[in-house]
């Protein structure tokens, strides 16, 4: 592989690893308040429709931006309906909410576009297109530096830095301040923030509702960004692999960069290849394909590192005997 | 003192909870400008209306029995396997290896074994999860999600490259031979003279699920192992002081629910294709766990549930094809039901409780 | 006096579902006094604290904080109104540093530093004024029972709070730890802070309190100075008549033996050793009572005696070895050694509370060939025995259909005690008999012990209730800290010398 082919393959890399870090810290947020979430998934692609519909009817892609957040949020209320108000199980509400943004956004990508369930393509406005960062052209033929910035660092939609910006504002929200403090111990123990005068209910609403947020500018980022439109079940399990990518990382937001830096890499490099040679071995396609979730795996198993989850996640919090 | 009453508990609860999902998805045809009544019909008409329609129900039902009560018996040793989905998938690779690796001189035999080798594959499939489970606490939600993924990236590996015959564009297997052919419902009632459908893909497998639910119910209720199975579902502290092995318990539920699934593919893929075909489960894996919701877990429950959405899924293919409504209603009242039936549960039970008490109250 | 009550409920009722758990209570607390609450196992005492601490909400009544009506909706307003408290179940985040936990849910500001160092500063403050002292940066799940109890308290106490509600503070405290908590709590109340001291051990109730309030199934039954009742007359209190706390016994005939366990360790999930290698032998025909402070090891003995966990060392029943760690090292082996076994904690371990009463009848049993033909259960035969069992016992309701969750205390732990007794075992393991069971059963429950013993069988008892093990016991071992500290013959030590043992300290007689 070539400098120029390894660039390519890395730029490509960033925009993948976009909608799973989104994702993936706004699975973060709320499974560390103890809400585990699997409906990460759904709440992309709800979002994803919503911002390329509405992006497609009005031109205007930050319109569309906030519809997608705004659908990804009434899923996120569905959820904290569910597991916080009613103390459903979380993990069955997860799986509902996947299902009902599948069925939805094609029931109503038909109703509205009558196109077989996608939007129309996005032009213009429509899309978060690349921003160039200053002196990218400039710099471009500096050797080895030039291309790496000019190329890898340069060249993505807003949504991309606003996807890495939030790493180390996750971070600094979760462990800097009082909200964070809170937040963490609702996951660890709901009643010593309970009986410590703070709410429960309160807390775990919030935190599912920025993980709404964050799906929603995931959701997005795909459909508008990344891609020029919605298409049916276009998230593709990334909401998923998200999820891996949270387990993976143990729940922590720089471990999280790395792990959905990884699989969006093994994104990119089956995306390119489909067959990679290695030494005697042909690695077929789906191997890549597979990979994020053997590695999760391998994780859970705790053979590499035990992931131990917010001791509260999956459990309603439940006061009265 | 009992908060309600156990009828009350097993019959009124989910039928609240079916209704409430009916209503919404009922404001959603309206939300997509078209006429639930009118919707209904036609889906009645198209599934229930006809052999044909029968036939068709039948056999998406067949797939749903098998799912619901894989998901079933987890559930009674509280665990959720969503992986369904996946051990299905793997059911169709032993259905495919039987009927295209060995000589079969009658479909019986052939059905027998096809039943042990999906069941097999399907529970191999499940015990990864269960073992990493039972020894490592690996949660058997996320691992069995992951074992989906890595299913199908598995069989889109052996389609493409392997099992596809030579030439071949698409990635399936070869069809099987004819000496596997299952008879549909049209051969089996034929000399009953009883008229049915010969397009219809419903088919001798739904006889084995019909088995299999009995089965199942005599497992959890009337066995030594149900017993097991079901007191470490309530209490694992508990099953362990009565000397039931936790690990034991839940690498065997998590067999027999794998086991299950996999055997769905005598339906789909032995019954119907006759092939293995890429996404032959179409999401019967996950259809599985509103099922099982909505049938409480209970066998009866099960069967009555999966002969639901059975027609449910006809009668969308119907709407699909005479209206302008996609198939994808059906995947949104599939999302109402299990989060009606699932996980909003306490939603309807906690006034529900609230009302016998008040009636208790004032009869004392 | 002519200072308002720092505390006055007036009239207090609570439901859970069909239970009424609080009846119309009221209650005044002065300032500056250590009042305490005493009553049994479910008399509604903690009920009534978590009320006046915003975590339950009253159904009916008013509560007025130094005569002042007030609204306590939440434990944030509780906390505003100057009330901390202290729950028998610490309310703590055990992965989170000490200096964590003290300013969760009181920060100053949103940022986390400034708060850190302001806690940091008046935890020093705390520690030298009143003796708490804890290290601020350790991490809370690090430290010992006590400690995380001191951190509790000084939660509260950085909240400044007036009034402080203990709820059953001792029940996990050596001892020592629990004079030490005494002085402190003296301290407090020096200070002017008022105390609530809820438990239902009468020796703590007339050592500490200025006033105690008695509750009876819900109800207040008295409020009488301290030091002008006794226990005698506190315990009648409670329980609403005359406590016989004597069984009659004829001594013991003692046999041969059945259980002897030689160099026992347990080494628990988190690889702390709870069992630090034990010696002891019950015989045919005696009571062991094992006591001491709960968490020194003794449900951990009973576990791996049971079969539920394993351990190494040497046990043997009748003389044969018993496996330890292997393929026989369950339950079930167990007893099909002829040892029965009833858990300290009935409610987990000892019945599934979602079986019916004969399904649980079965419980641990389920392989006996006349409950079972291989692969089928007989649930016919299950079912009459259980019918039989209810009659002989005296379970109340008598019906073996009856969820376990619908029978009280008392009538559950006597579907446990049949089960195991009429197994007719060689030896009984038996935790926490009578805890969470009302007087009338715990008569019946004692009587039934003393009745197997008479029939020569070997019986362990562990209870952290001292006057049980008094009544029952014909030996007592005391344990401290996963090591058994001596052995006494009932009739000859008293609850002065057993305490000390239960804190470690052992005076050889001269």
């Amino acid at each position: 592989m070539d400098f120029l082919t390894m660039i390519q393959v890395l730029d490509s890399t960033v925009r993948l690893a976009t909608p799973l870090l989104l994702a993936c810290l706004a699975g973060l947020f709320s499974e560390r308040a103890g809400i585990f979430d699997i409906g990460l998934e759904g709440k992309m692609l709800a979002a994803a429709f919503f911002s390329a519909a509405i992006a497609a009817m009005t031109g205007s892609v930050w319109l569309g931006l906030l519809a997608g957040i705004a659908a990804s949020l009434v899923l996120s209320a569905i959820h904290g309906l569910a597991s916080i108000t009613f103390r459903g199980n979380q993990l069955i509400s997860g799986v509902a909410i996947n299902f009902l943004a599948a069925g939805m956004t094609v029931l109503i990508a038909q109703s509205w576009f009558k196109q077989g369930g996608r939007t129309p393509s996005l032009m213009g406005g429509g899309r978060f297109n690349p921003i160039e960062l200053p002196f990218a052209e400039a710099l471009s033929t500096v050797p080895f530096l030039g291309p790496i910035y000019a190329e890898l660092i340069s060249g993505h939609s807003i949504l991309v830095y606003v996807a890495f910006a939030c790493v180390p504002a996750t971070w600094w929200l979760l462990f800097r301040t009082r909200f964070g403090l809170r937040l963490r111990a609702v996951g660890e123990n709901p009643a010593a923030v309970d009986t410590a005068g703070v709410s429960v209910v309160g807390l775990r609403f919030a935190a599912v509702a920025i993980c709404g947020l964050l799906c929603g500018i995931a959701g997005a980022y795909l459909a508008t960004g990344l891609q020029a439109g919605f298409v049916k079940d276009m998230t593709a399990g990334r909401g998923f692999i998200a999820l891996a990518a949270l387990i993976f990382a143990k729940w922590r937001p720089w471990y999280a960069l790395s792990a959905c830096l990884l699989f969006g890499f093994l994104q990119a490099i089956a995306l390119r290849y489909q067959n990679i040679d290695l030494w005697a071995f042909t690695v077929p396609v789906q191997v890549m394909d597979a990979l994020p979730y053997i590695l999760t795996v391998v994780i859970l198993a705790g053979f590499v590192g035990k992931a131990i989850p917010p001791r509260a996640g999956g459990e309603p919090y439940v006061k009265e005997r | 003192m009992e908060k309600m009453p156990a009828w009350a508990d097993a019959v009124l609860v989910p039928l609240i909870s079916l209704l409430l999902a009916a209503i919404l998805s009922a404001l959603v045809i309206i939300g997509i400008g078209e006429d639930p009544i009118a919707a209904v019909k036609l889906m009645v008409q198209g599934s229930l209306g006809s052999t044909y329609g029968w036939g068709y129900t039948l056999y998406y039902a067949t797939n749903f029995m098998f799912t619901g009560l894989a998901v079933s018996v987890a559930f009674h040793a509280r665990m959720f396997n969503i992986g369904g989905e996946g051990q299905a998938m793997l059911g169709g690779l032993g259905v495919a290896i039987v009927c295209l690796y060995m000589p079969w001189p009658h479909w019986s035999l052939a059905l027998i074994f096809a039943t042990i080798s999906s069941a097999a594959f399907g529970a191999a499939w499940a015990f990864l999860p269960a073992y990493l489970q039972a020894k490592r606490g690996s949660h058997i939600v996320i691992t069995t999600i992951m074992f989906n993924f890595i299913a199908a990236a598995l069989l889109n590996y052996l389609l493409v490259n392997v099992m596809r015959p030579a030439g071949a564009m698409d990635p399936a297997t070869a069809k099987f031979p004819e000496a596997t052919h299952l008879p549909t419902l049209h051969d089996m009632l034929a000399p009953f003279g009883i008229a049915f459908s010969k397009a219809a893909p419903a088919n001798v497998s739904l006889i084995v699920a019909i088995i299999a639910c009995v089965a199942v119910y005599f497992l959890i209720w009337r066995t030594k192992l149900g017993y097991e199975i079901r007191a470490f579902g309530h209490s694992e502290s508990g099953a362990k002081y009565a000397g039931i092995s936790p690990v034991k318990i839940t690498v065997i539920a998590m067999l027999i629910s794998g086991g299950l699934a996999g055997m769905m593919a005598t339906n789909n893929v032995m019954g119907e294709s006759e092939r293995l075909i890429m996404n032959a489960t179409e999401g019967a894996g996950f259809i599985g766990i509103a099922v099982a919701l909505m049938g409480r877990s209970h066998p009866l429950g099960v069967f009555l549930a999966a002969i639901l959405f059975g027609f449910l899924y006809q009668g969308g293919a119907e709407l699909a094809l005479w209206t302008s409504i996609p198939r994808e209603l059906i995947v949104v009242i599939q999302a109402l039901v299990i989060l009606f039936t699932g996980a909003l549960d306490n939603m309807v039970r906690m006034p529900l409780e609230k009302l016998f008490l008040m009636f208790r109250k004032g009869d004392a | 006096m002519t200072s308002a009550p720092a505390i006055e409920l007036k009239g207090i009722s609570k439901a859970f579902g069909p239970v009424q758990a609080n009846k119309d209570i009221s209650i005044r607390v002065m300032p500056g006094t250590i009042h305490g609450i005493i009553g049994e196992n479910g008399a509604g005492k903690s009920t009534l604290m978590s009320i006046l601490y915003g975590f339950y909400k009253a159904d009916k009544g008013e509560i007025f904080i130094g005569g002042k009506k007030t609204l306590i909706p939440d434990s944030q307003a509780a906390i505003a109104a100057g009330i901390g408290m202290v729950f028998q179940h610490f309310k703590l985040v055990e992965n989170f540093t000490v200096l964590e936990n003290i300013i969760l849910g009181a920060e100053d500001g949103a940022l986390l530093r400034p708060s850190l160092a302001k806690a940091r500063q008046s935890l020093t403050d705390l520690a030298s004024e009143y003796g708490l002292d804890v290290d601020p940066d350790a991490i809370v799940e690090n430290l010992s029972v006590g400690h995380q109890q001191r951190v509790e308290i000084l939660k509260a106490l950085y909240r400044q709070a007036d009034i402080l509600i203990l709820d059953e503070p001792t029940g996990v405290l050596t001892p020592t730890e629990a004079d030490q908590l005494f002085r402190i709590l003296n301290r407090l109340r020096e200070e002017g802070k008022t105390i609530i001291l809820i438990t239902h051990k009468l020796r703590e109730i007339m050592d500490t309190t200025d006033t105690v309030s008695v509750m009876r199934r819900g109800e207040m039954t008295a409020t009488v100075k301290t030091s002008e009742t006794s226990p005698a007359g506190l315990a009648e209190l409670m329980v609403g008549r005359k406590v016989l706390l004597q069984v009659d016994k004829v001594p013991a005939k003692v046999g041969a033996t059945v259980l002897e366990v030689e160099n026992l360790s347990v080494i628990d999930d988190k690889g702390v050793e709870r069992v630090k290698g034990i010696s002891l032998d019950v015989k045919a025909g005696e009571i062991l009572g094992i006591a001491g402070v709960a968490g020194n090891g003794q449900s951990e003995l009973l576990e791996v005696l049971g079969g539920i966990t394993s351990g190494t060392g040497i046990i043997r029943v009748n003389g044969q070895d018993i496996d330890l760690t292997g393929k026989f090292s369950d339950g079930r082996s167990r007893r099909a050694r002829g040892i029965a076994h009833v858990p300290e904690d009935r409610q987990r371990e000892g019945l599934i509370m979602d079986y019916m009463a004969w399904e649980n009848t079965a419980f641990g049993y389920h392989h006996d060939p006349a409950y079972q033909s291989g692969i089928l259960m007989n649930n016919a035969a299950i079912r009459a025995d259980t019918e039989a069992k209810m009659q002989r016992f005296d379970v109340r309701p008598p019906n073996p259909k009856l969820t376990a969750k619908n029978f009280s205390g008392g009538n559950q732990q006597k579907i446990v005690l049949a089960r195991e007794i009429e197994r007719n075992p060689d030896l009984l393991l038996i935790g926490q008999p009578t805890r969470g069971v009302d007087i009338g059963a715990i008569e019946f429950i004692h009587k039934q012990i003393v009745a197997l013993r008479d029939q020569g069988k070997a019986i362990l008892l562990v209870s952290v209730e001292l006057d049980e093990i008094f009544v029952l016991s014909d030996r007592v071992a005391v344990m401290f800290d996963g090591k058994i500290m001596g052995f006494r013959d009932p009739a000859q030590t008293d609850e002065k010398e057993l305490g000390l043992m239960m804190a470690g300290i052992v005076e050889e007689a001269a």
